[in-house]
């Protein structure tokens, strides 16, 4: 009953514009996890391709994984498409940053025109989502990816599951549009205990991509930076394998009219254009984009011989080697704390067949050609529902299990059997000693404070505070980034943490210090006869003072 | 921080609410200018489309918004905006001016910078044009000394957290899908948008800041008022 009040053609065109929406807002989200800074060129005159309105480049991979979890399907209640984004590191663990929620549920506004009101308020959402991208704290940190972690993302069509996203999660909403089916909704939930993962970290930590090159390969690598940031118009150029958008033959050609009441013209043509036979699997010849490199990563073997990488020869380039260090299993498979205690090893064969080709990596890379020589493994049907299996280990036992070593990380032995000596980097407490899990869960057993400490507290911290209450210096909290509810600092810029450690060590009171305390003790003393006398003279008065308090 | 209220136009013209928001952030004089724009920025992305193109029959079709990271020197933030140098240009201009407003206006440091949207109605001759403004962003600044680089290196961080949520805070506000001006035909549309770009296509706006002296009170010592329109009536 709900679809006879709307025109099939109004039907039509809205079908049209939400899997096109579908499609951008999974391009924008992903495009923002790049680690680099995204720029597009308006135009004056309209193009066919750009839907909305607004500039948003269509990596023809993430066209294809978006449509593939979409599988012909549009949102619906129920029915949500989910981009997972999640970080994985050197060594292989990975945690869930954020979950991006397109969602359609039962409010529908029947008055709204379809192609004109929808369609525009479609481009002001997909411009609030540029907007929301980077103020979640998932993009600093795929700004800083590359060296010790990757930033990856995974699209699945159903129920959303938030589960893996840790305690206390923040949710933050981009936007809604009312439709004659339904309400749109564009929503990020987010991971708020990135505890270890506060940028400030990354920044001081050098890069270790040397120390990979060593472990992988016996002949000297040019030891400019792989990580260069990605042009993917580069990749255009040499030809994308995969069906780009426009081949979809869905271009959209808006015109609206302004004569009353606001009809629009709304024209989609067919265009015509030749289609290359879409390639799906992983044994091609994949574009330089870092997204389809990591079709190739996910299906290599990890193994530190070049030669196990399956990727032959000389032109397999840098970004390669360092992908190997990848666990290539599935992400979720890696999380496994919370069933057997610890961190369990990093297995020395990939899992072929597993679901790693859902996870695409959002490292921009340098442009390199190679081809795969394994074979990769057909479709999955992982569904939803497995995404959080294995989850149970709390976050913190994944996070110190993170940037704990910066000597022989690649060195293929279980995380458990690197030896302390070998940790001379911060948090080097966390490293586990053993597989205990409370032992090392950071919050039952706070650390000593790390190197980096706030500075804000070291410059409290001055030479007399040797008197100060605490006596002790270190923070007896893990620097943790967290906002508690209800704490207002709108008139200064400081949260509960920062003040807590700003004025945990305050600076020595002056009288305290021995030069001004002693100017000030002579001074004193010499007016102690003064006040005395005045004192005397007012007896009477202290005395009836003292007899009204009786 | 962010309160909603509906003001009357300040002209005599047939009764229309505007809808008014105010942010506040506290920070520190060099961070001012990244402020502000990335503020006034984000609000002009939600507040600009494609150059109209009118064709006959009272169609038009509508060109294509590109747009960009822009990172901050002194903040830890990043935010998106237009891809026009034109409009980077005014509102840099804008921002500048009430920067150095801010500065010399002495120690106090507070004031506001105002971002308006608003809509021309023609009057006849000898009567000129009204604007009626539709809708009314204020960002109030208040300008913080910091001692030393470690307050510094914090104030960074915390000016960026502070950003992100005025940017939820626009992101919600635009959200609520409230008025916007009716699309205009040809003939009109100069008075809802601001035609004169060349690549992207505001609404009608001005931009005007105050500096507030030290006893409080609103001392415009300045008011300038940019508008972009380019008709010169």
């Amino acid at each position: 009953a709900m679809d006879t009040d709307l025109s099939s053609q109004d039907r039509k065109d809205l079908d049209k514009f939400i899997k096109f929406f579908a499609l951008k807002t999974v391009q924008v989200i992903v495009q923002a996890r790049l680690g680099e800074k995204i720029c597009t060129r308006s135009s004056s005159s309209p193009t066919g391709s750009d839907w909305f309105n607004l500039a948003i480049k269509d990596i023809p991979e993430v066209t294809h994984e978006a449509k593939k979890a979409l599988a012909g399907q549009l949102p619906a209640v129920g029915r949500s498409m989910c981009v997972e984004i999640s970080l994985k590191t050197s060594e292989g663990d990975s945690m869930e940053l954020e979950i991006w929620c397109l969602e359609m549920n039962e409010k529908c506004d029947k008055e709204i025109k379809v192609s004109y009101t929808v369609y525009n308020r479609l481009s002001l959402l997909l411009k609030s989502l540029l907007a929301i991208t980077r103020v979640t704290p998932a993009y600093r940190l795929s700004r800083k990816q590359g060296h010790e972690y990757v930033i990856l993302y995974r699209i699945y069509f159903g129920e959303v599951q938030l589960s893996g996203l840790g305690e206390g999660f923040q949710t933050v909403r981009v936007g809604t549009v009312g439709t004659p089916v339904g309400t749109i909704t564009l929503s990020c939930a987010y991971r708020i205990n990135l505890a270890f993962m506060s940028t400030r970290q990354f920044e001081r930590t050098p890069p270790i991509m040397g120390i990979i090159i060593d472990h992988f390969v016996d002949r000297p690598y040019p030891s400019s930076s792989p990580m260069h940031p990605c042009n993917y118009r580069a990749g255009e150029d040499n030809g994308a394998v995969y069906p780009s958008v426009e081949d979809s033959q869905e271009v959209c050609t808006t015109s609206f009219s302004t004569s009353p009441p606001s009809q629009c013209v709304f024209t989609v043509t067919k265009a015509h254009f030749q289609t290359p036979p879409p390639v799906v699997t992983d044994t091609l010849k994949v574009p330089v984009m870092g997204l389809a490199f990591s079709h190739q990563l996910s299906s290599s073997r990890l193994s530190y011989q070049p030669a196990a990488l399956g990727v032959g020869s000389a032109d397999m380039g840098y970004p390669v080697l360092f992908a190997g260090g990848l666990n290539a299993a599935h992400p979720h498979q890696l999380i496994g704390p919370g069933k057997e205690g610890g961190v369990p090893p990093v297995p020395s064969q990939p899992a072929h067949g597993t679901q790693a080709d859902q996870d695409r990596m959002c490292t921009p890379l340098d442009g390199v050609h190679y081809s795969a020589a394994t074979p990769s493994s057909s479709e999955d049907t992982e569904t939803v529902s497995n995404s959080s299996e294995g989850k149970c280990g709390s976050p913190h036992d994944l996070l110190e299990t993170i940037f704990i070593r910066k000597v022989g990380a690649f060195v293929n032995k279980p995380i458990n059997q690197v030896t302390m000596a070998n940790l001379d980097i911060p948090f080097a407490m966390f490293a586990p000693k053993n597989v205990e899990l409370e032992d090392n869960d950071p919050m039952v057993n706070p650390p000593e404070s790390p190197e980096t400490e706030s500075p804000l507290q070291g410059s409290l911290h001055s030479e007399g505070s040797s008197g100060s209450s605490t006596g002790n210096t270190h923070d007896d909290f893990v620097m943790i980034d967290f906002k508690p509810a209800f704490s207002k600092d709108d008139i200064l810029p400081m949260d509960l943490g920062t003040f807590y450690r700003e004025f945990q060590n305050p600076p020595q009171l002056s009288s305290l210090s021995i030069d001004i305390g002693a100017q000030s003790m002579a001074e004193d003393l010499d007016s102690l006869p003064e006040k005395l006398a005045v004192h005397e003279k007012n007896v009477k008065e202290f005395d009836a003072f003292v007899e009204t308090l009786q | 921080p962010l309160s909603s209220r509906c003001c009357a136009p300040s002209s005599a013209a047939p009764a229309m609410n505007c809808r008014a928001e105010v942010l506040e952030v506290s920070v520190e004089g060099r961070q001012v200018e990244e402020a502000m724009l990335a503020v006034l920025h984000t609000i002009l992305l939600h507040r600009s489309t494609g150059k109209f193109h009118y064709k006959k029959e009272g169609t038009y079709s509508i060109g294509t918004v590109g747009t960009q990271d822009v990172d901050c020197d002194f903040i830890d933030f990043a935010y998106v905006r237009v891809s026009s140098e034109e409009l980077d240009r005014a509102l840099r201009k804008a921002v500048g001016e009430f920067k150095d407003a801010l500065r010399s206006s002495g120690s106090d440091g507070m004031g506001q910078i105002s971002l308006e949207f608003y809509q021309k109605k023609k009057s006849r001759w000898p009567f000129s044009d009204e604007c009626i403004p539709w809708e009314l962003w204020t960002i109030k600044v208040n300008v913080v000394n910091l001692a030393n680089e470690q307050e510094r290196q914090i104030c960074r961080e915390k000016v960026g957290e502070k950003l992100c949520e005025k940017i939820i805070n626009i992101v919600e506000v635009m959200n609520r899908h409230e008025y916007l001006p009716k699309m205009p035909t040809q003939s009109e549309v100069d008075n809802v948008f601001d035609t004169s770009l060349k690549d992207v296509q505001p609404y009608l706006y001005k931009i005007s800041y105050q500096i507030t002296d030290s006893l409080g009170t609103s001392v415009t010592t300045t008011m300038r008022r940019l508008i972009k329109d380019t008709l010169a009536l």
